[in-house]
């Protein structure tokens, strides 16, 4: 079931921050139009109220929950700054897998489709694998 | 050993540390089997865990939080790993191009912790066209200085 939309700006102070942040000296990262680098998308969490999350509402026992992968698409370049985009978060599939050392894991695969608002073309899905183990995660 | 006193630049941008201006590969020059030249990258610290959760929003004091860490069990912070996935992504666009970007995903393997050194490097496993795309797979690998995985990645660009 899909959340809530939310509204998220691309803005060229926030990609330059982020860029730095994940060490990129890239002046098509840097300069006042740049691109966003692959994975700046994540930062879609300071756009998105708790509606728009699937995950409102649900308490989560972080000390037994991994991020097990995380993948981006784009259907052309990465957005730009100055991109107005939709995004749109579901729960894609939930399944379970016995854990090496007992327990059972239980995968959530959680997708996040990035629309330009103003063409309404799909710009970038997200896709979240969070893995909760039945027993403590292990350091 | 106690750290170094640290002195601000006077700049929030991080000085010395970020990665060189890239050179990009042409089309060309793009075989399989192709690696590009491995990024070292200084140790992990948390202050580079705190500048990269300001900038993606994941606040987990997990990361930062010394005595939440230990409440939860672990010795010290550990690192978020999106940072890591996000500096090999920067590893893969100094490689191809900032806007070259179709694909890139990555799975997390062992944490990383304060003080690691990861080494990033990419390999191109397939060169094809399609349509009038050019495209190029690549798998990628940050390794933790004890040579445990620390992430495994994938990407495909289009040159």
């Amino acid at each position: 079931m899909a959340a809530e939309p939310f509204r998220m700006t691309v803005e060229a102070g926030k990609v330059r921050e982020f860029a730095l942040a994940t060490r990129s000296s890239d002046p098509d990262h840097l300069g006042p139009q740049p691109v966003s680098p692959a994975t700046f998308l994540q930062s879609c969490s300071w756009w998105q109220t708790p509606e728009s999350s699937v995950w409102y509402g649900i308490a989560r026992d972080y000390s037994r929950l991994l991020h097990g992968s995380q993948e981006m698409e784009f259907f052309g370049e990465p957005p730009s700054a100055g991109t107005e985009l939709e995004g749109v978060m579901r729960v894609d599939k939930t399944y379970e897998k016995a854990g090496k050392k007992g327990g059972n894991m239980t995968f959530t695969e959680v997708v996040i489709e990035f629309r330009d608002v103003e063409s309404g073309r799909l710009v970038a899905t997200s896709r979240n694998t969070s893995i909760e183990t039945s027993k403590a995660v292990e350091g | 050993m106690s750290p170094a006193p640290w002195k601000s630049s006077g700049s929030a941008v991080p000085t010395g540390d970020v990665s060189t201006v890239p050179t990009r590969v042409k089309w060309d020059d793009v075989t399989v089997g192709l690696a590009a030249e491995p990024f070292v990258a200084p140790p992990l610290t948390i202050t580079d865990f705190v500048r990269y959760q300001g900038a993606s929003g994941d606040m987990n004091p997990i990361h930062h939080d010394t005595e939440f860490a230990k409440a939860s069990g672990y010795p010290t912070p550990f690192a978020v790993g999106m940072l890591q996935a996000g500096v090999l992504g920067t590893y893969l666009t100094d490689w191809f191009g900032a806007r070259s970007v179709r694909k890139y995903g990555v799975q997390f393997r062992e944490q990383a912790w304060p003080g690691d050194v990861l080494t990033y490097s990419g390999t191109v496993l397939a060169v094809r066209e399609e349509g009038d795309e050019r495209l190029v797979d690549v798998e990628l690998l940050a390794i933790r200085q004890t040579g445990g995985t620390h992430l495994k990645g994938w990407a495909t660009v289009s040159l």
